[in-house]
């Protein structure tokens, strides 16, 4: 515990070490662009001015604090206390907008000019696009093809906001090959453009730093909780999990507390749950693959959690016990969209449903005890999911 | 040196590529083991990799069928750390070692990371080919350069795998500098689309890697007689060059 938590505050081991987790495993061309970000990252995070920047955007153009909501209907009707961490009410509605702004700063202070992203559901895409329309720099989206069939409305938000999107047409065409894509195409251009990661996984530091820049959910609501509940932290943390970053940044407002940490996992992409270790994207983690070493695909309603590993922290977190890592499968989290709409007034998106699905399941069957206080992260809302929604319906 | 690359199982006459490389004068082989993810390979050679992952290429399978030639030159496997680790890189390198191949590259391994692999593969007697690049700083070269066995291979651009239209002094620079630290012959690769290329970069160069030109044409339909008659020009270019 005491190691997890100086691991947590600080900086993870050697090159980015979460346990035997972590690590940069990429081509020899981007070993000096790692360790420029690295470095780069490093002393902006020690610099108030760095801070007092974003912390101002955060303010005054995300919209942070968000709110930290009692779905007061749903707890009646479980018998807990349920608190919303409403990212959903965040500039461009998702999570995504905390660490994009933090890695568009970190970018424009190193002087680059332009921002590579990779993209699922097109959330950290319309971030990335949004923050390079407000620092001015371009920014170049890749996007698998049949994400770009299914998030058709986050296609159109990134072009709107002046983004390059790329089809990727390689492999099984979702996440994990537009994020094979954005790394070849870094290699290219990694003199003037600076590849802005989505979630909390890659090559070190991009674990760590994305880590960092998420935390402001965790360290928010265990402010907002001190104020609210008697006992100060909540009895269990919730998050969904696809990479892992609201999870990580939630996680990591609550690892020195008693809270019960859960991660939830689409079944179908359940690289914790089902994953061996493995190597992809630069980093080691817990990775979706074959009895051969392939990469499987996964296989998500949410495009957002379609992607074959997951952030190394979290396979180190899962294997000390710290946290939990449990899955939803796509017609609870169905049934959980349409269940919060209708007791709580808000439509949020699919991935962060795979929370609200565990929690209707554990309270029902007694995971959660009655009485329990939850802090649930809702990583997004469900506008770009409407669509796949009204074809279910 | 002459390093054609061949990935495995892409063709059901892939074992015929190589011994029509041999015969062409290589004198060794990089043996692509197909990954799903290739991070480094540009879209020929990803194309060649999915297509013989479609065909139902597994590494067990590709050392099975080298086991069974004698080509008389060292073959290198290049493939990614998953396929290593997930044998664990001691059973990897025996392996290796058993199908008669002797070394094994993995871009997605670099010094920092490589030493498990690098002792697993010198209990085995597996050399370990360590890539530089044009932007590794001056310490990192030397290091790269003293580390790797075999050959050192410099990456002559940034970018993945591909052929390049022009190349002006493809990793010169990089090869001269890797070459004050070893005396190990220096190979480039990356880029390199023909015999005019080739030759002009073995005037710097101890050898060339050629492999998107290769599967290019695999992928295209050519039969292993016209690889061979390609690389016997490149061949031929390298050594007038030479001479
Ligand atoms: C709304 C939302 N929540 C969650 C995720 C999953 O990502 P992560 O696990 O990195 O938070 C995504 C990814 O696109 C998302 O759009």
């Amino acid at each position: 515990m005491d190691q997890l938590v100086r691991a947590d505050s600080r900086r993870p081991a050697g090159l980015g070490r979460f346990g035997e987790y972590g690590g940069r495993f990429v081509p020899e061309s981007l070993v000096p662009a790692c360790e420029e970000v690295e470095r780069a990252f490093a002393e902006a995070w020690a610099d108030p001015v760095f801070h007092a920047e974003l912390h101002h955007l955060l303010s005054v153009y995300v919209g942070r604090p968000t709110p930290l909501t009692p779905a007061v209907r749903l707890s009646a009707e479980l018998g807990i206390t349920l608190l919303l961490k409403r990212e959903d009410l965040t500039h461009t509605g998702s999570h995504k907008i905390n660490n994009v702004l933090g890695q568009a700063l970190l970018a424009r202070r190193m002087g680059k000019r332009r921002l590579i992203a990779e993209t699922g559901a097109g959330q950290h895409g319309v971030a990335t696009a949004t923050a390079g329309a407000l620092l001015g720099l371009d920014v170049t989206v890749f996007m698998g093809e049949r994400d770009i069939e299914r998030q058709e409305l986050n296609v159109f938000r990134m072009k709107m906001l002046g983004a390059e999107v790329v089809p990727v047409t390689a492999g099984s065409r979702t996440l994990k090959d537009a994020t094979s894509e954005a790394f070849r195409h870094w290699v290219t251009v990694v003199d003037d453009s600076y590849y802005c990661l989505g979630s909390a996984l890659g090559p070190h530091p991009y674990p760590w730093m994305v880590r960092q820049f998420q935390r402001v959910i965790g360290d928010e609501a265990r402010a907002q909780c001190a104020g609210r509940l008697s006992a100060a932290t909540p009895d269990f943390v919730v998050a969904c999990v696809g990479g892992g970053s609201n999870a990580a940044g939630t996680f990591a407002g609550f690892l020195d507390t008693p809270a019960r940490l859960i991660g939830v996992e689409a079944a179908g992409g359940a690289a914790i749950g089902a994953g061996r270790p493995g190597v992809l994207h630069g980093f080691r983690s817990r990775v979706l693959q074959d009895e051969h070493g392939q990469i499987t695909e996964a296989h998500s309603i949410s495009a957002g959690l379609d992607y074959p590993g997951v952030g190394p922290e979290h396979a180190y977190l899962a294997e000390t016990g710290r946290a939990t890592y449990v899955t939803a499968d796509d017609a609870e989290v169905v049934a959980a969209t349409h269940r919060l709409a209708r007791s709580e007034g808000i439509l949020c998106a699919l991935e962060s449903a795979h929370a609200v699905a565990w929690v209707l399941r554990a309270a029902q069957d007694g995971t959660i005890p009655q009485g329990s206080t939850v802090v649930l992260t809702l990583s997004g809302r469900g506008d770009k999911d409407m669509a796949t929604l009204m074809e279910l319906s | 040196m002459l390093v054609p690359y061949v990935t495995a199982g892409a063709t059901g006459d892939w074992t015929d590529l190589l011994r029509a490389a041999v015969d062409a004068g290589a004198d060794a082989i990089e043996v692509g083991l197909p990954f799903s993810d290739p991070t480094m390979d540009g879209p020929v050679i990803q194309q060649a990799s999915y297509q013989a992952l479609c065909r139902g290429t597994t590494v067990a399978g590709v050392f099975d069928e080298v086991s069974r030639l004698d080509l008389g030159v060292p073959l290198i496997a290049f493939t990614y750390a998953n396929l290593v680790l997930n044998r664990g890189a001691d059973a990897f390198c025996s392996a290796l070692r058993d199908a008669g191949m002797s070394g094994l590259l993995a871009p997605d391994l670099p010094i920092d990371e490589a030493g498990p692999v690098s002792a697993a593969a010198e209990r085995h007697g597996v050399d370990v080919v360590l890539l530089a690049s044009p932007s590794t700083p001056p310490a990192r070269r030397a290091e790269i350069a003293k580390r790797s066995q075999g050959f050192v291979y410099a990456v002559s651009v940034m970018a993945p795998t591909g052929e390049q239209a022009s190349l002006r002094s493809p990793g010169r620079e990089l090869v001269m500098s890797l070459k004050q630290h070893t005396d190990l012959p220096v190979v480039l690769g990356f880029g390199i689309s023909g015999a005019e290329q080739a030759a002009a970069a073995c005037e710097y160069a101890d050898g060339v890697a050629i492999g998107s030109a290769v599967m290019r044409r695999v992928l295209a339909g050519e039969s292993p007689a016209e690889i061979g008659a390609m690389l016997a020009g490149i061949r031929r270019a390298i050594s007038l060059g030479r001479a």
